[in-house]
């Protein structure tokens, strides 16, 4: 065999492998989606059917029994709310740190990411008593804090990142030019690194839509969102599991068609064509 | 418009000093080049006369203004950065209205402005265009049209040519010799270039180490350096430097010790009889202008010598050269010319 030959069994093989992984990862999505238009009968059917006769029964059972709407709001609040309040915080550290580092802002940043490192459950009871006493439990409020505070250590790393890619001399130009500090975040480094922001936001509003511990543990019925409804779906008598798949495919539909929307906005349009 | 004053400026980074007490005049409308090799404080000197760099001891004052507490914008100082840094998401006329909008400039006297800095410049055709689809010799004008337009009274250049290649840098060079001959104001220019500080200045400052080596017009440091530094860091080729039994009988003046540094244009070539130095021709560059012959002597100093036509002699002969004494430095053994 020639190495032209080997190389080519070997790109083929590399292709094949990368087609078996996608798959894998893509079953159990197809697999839900597919469940969700099955009778519950035919859900729990060995061996599992393949080809069945459609129904929108599951669907339209949980329109009538659920206010779908009601959770999917409030996890489109709790979701940019969280967001937006993690920028509004990270976006001026980030600038402090990336702009006036120091020996120790290497130390501030792995201080900040090990509070991740910590088990959510560790902090359930105090967070949830400190809820109760601010009379904020079961409210889009307490959630959306929370989920500012989760994610701002990663949405801090990241903007750190994409702050530190903006040439120094750029901001030494503006500071000639006579910016505030404010102007030079607004007219200057938001614009720069605005491709960088946006996917730091997308992975934020993700990460919120899916997150299920804290939406349980605070919420009952008013701020539930769309984790905790899917949650709600396992009944004492077992799981239904056509519904189940409804509900989990009405749950995960929002943000991937979010996620795939805004994919296309997300290529980094700016690059630093003013710096050799 | 004017001249700037810095009196024992010091620079520490922590426990580390890397500026010791430089005092320098530059006159209003003077074009002063400050030149060094890397790493010798010349960057660091411009930064801190635009207040990018703070000072940690001394003063510098624009005009009767000590500037030590003002903030950069406010010094009357515009800076023409190596990178050009312009900003990628505003076109050219938004780069160069910037400064002038944060100053809350009128609408019209800004437009008046960027106009005619972009046709002192002729890039009035690229006004819309974004910093991204020019060409490094037009963001170069670009940035220097940013500092125009603020009518500064001093222009600083941070090697403003070192990312152009070498024919546009030498049409550059030019452009800004012209514009400081149009506008008169007082101008400084950072480089490791010697041959930009000697068309360019009016006076230039040889920086080592943090400190001022020499300061004078071109003419001054080639004619007479102060030590041997200045006198090696001017002229190309440098200048040959000859010690102990390299030189036959030396001039008025010279001990053993000491060193004679005789530039290569001016070594003669002549007999053994009358010859100041010798050496073994090892290898000749024809430039066609002129040639290049390297030799070495019997000491095994290495020297170049400029010739108006490649020598006749093959590689391994001796080659005898003299030099009109006025063409002679003498060092003493701690660098310094002896010329005084």
């Amino acid at each position: 065999m020639t190495d032209r030959q080997r190389q080519i069994w070997i790109d083929r093989a590399a292709v094949t492998a990368a087609w078996i992984a996608a798959l894998v990862f893509f079953f159990p999505i197809f697999w839900m989606v597919l469940t969700s238009f099955k009778t519950e009968g035919q859900a729990i059917q060995v061996p599992p059917l393949l080809i069945f006769e459609p129904t929108l029964e599951n669907y339209l059972e949980i329109q009538e029994r659920t206010n779908y709407a009601k959770f999917a709001m409030n996890s489109v609040v709790t979701a940019f709310g969280g967001t937006l309040l993690a920028l509004l915080i990270a976006v001026p550290s980030a600038y402090a740190m990336a702009f006036n580092t120091t020996h120790r802002t290497k130390d501030v940043l792995m201080w900040m990411l090990s509070t991740k490192m910590l088990p959510a459950v560790g902090v359930m009871m105090p967070i949830y008593f400190l809820a109760q006493k601010f009379d904020l439990f079961d409210t889009r409020t307490l959630l959306v804090v929370i989920y500012a505070m989760m994610n701002l250590p990663i949405v801090m790393l990241i903007l750190f990142n994409y702050f530190r890619e903006i040439p120094k001399e750029i901001l030494e130009a503006s500071r000639m030019d006579g910016t505030s500090t404010f102007n030079e975040i607004r007219q200057i480094v938001l614009p720069l690194a605005w491709g960088g922001i946006a996917s730091t936001a997308l992975l934020s509003i993700i990460l919120c839509w899916n997150e299920a511990f804290w939406s349980i543990v605070l919420t009952t019925t008013d701020a539930s969102t769309l984790t905790a409804f899917v949650a709600s779906f396992q009944a004492p008598e077992g799981l239904f599991w056509a519904k189940v798949s409804a509900v989990s495919t009405l749950a995960c539909a929002p943000i991937v068609v979010f996620g795939w929307m805004a994919q296309k906005q997300l290529v980094q349009g700016l690059t630093f064509g003013a710096v050799k | 418009m004017a001249g700037l004053t810095i009196r024992n400026l010091v620079k520490r980074y922590g426990d580390v000093q890397v500026m010791h007490g430089v005092d320098l005049d530059i006159e209003d409308g003077e074009f002063v080049v400050f030149v060094g090799p890397s790493g010798c404080g010349k960057s660091t000197l411009l930064r801190m006369i635009a207040g990018l760099e703070e000072i940690s001891d001394g003063t510098v004052s624009i005009g009767d203004r000590e500037v030590n507490d003002v903030a950069p914008s406010k010094r009357g100082v515009a800076m023409v950065f190596q990178t050009y840094a312009l900003y990628p998401h505003m076109t050219v006329y938004e780069n160069m209205a910037f400064g002038l909008r944060q100053a809350k400039t009128p609408k019209d006297e800004i437009d008046r402005r960027v106009t005619s800095a972009a046709e002192v410049l002729q890039i009035n055709d690229y006004l819309e265009r974004s910093p991204r689809n020019l060409s490094g010799g037009q963001r170069q004008r670009v940035a220097i049209g940013r500092a125009i337009v603020r009518d500064p009274e001093v222009f600083l250049f941070d090697e403003p040519l070192s990312n152009l290649d070498a024919s546009l840098r030498v049409q550059t060079r030019l452009e800004i010799a012209r514009l400081h001959e149009r506008l008169k104001s007082t101008m400084i220019y950072v480089t490791h270039d010697q041959v930009e500080a000697m068309t360019l200045a009016d006076k230039i400052v040889v920086l080592r180490d943090g400190r001022v080596e020499q300061v004078g017009s071109p003419i001054e440091l080639y004619e007479r350096p102060a030590n041997s530094f200045v006198a090696q860091f001017i002229g190309s080729p440098q200048m040959n430097f000859f010690t102990g039994g390299d030189v036959a009988t030396g001039p008025a003046g010279y001990v053993d010790g000491d060193t004679l540094g005789i530039r290569p244009e001016h070594l003669i070539a002549c007999d053994a009889g009358a010859a100041l130095v010798s050496g073994k021709l090892e290898l000749v560059e024809q430039l066609g202008e002129y040639a290049l012959a390297h030799l070495i002597t019997a000491q095994g100093s290495e020297f170049i010598a400029k010739m108006e036509k490649p020598p006749a002699e093959a590689y391994g002969d001796t080659l005898h050269f003299t030099a009109i004494p006025e063409r002679l430095h003498v060092f003493s053994p701690d660098g310094l010319s002896k010329r005084g």
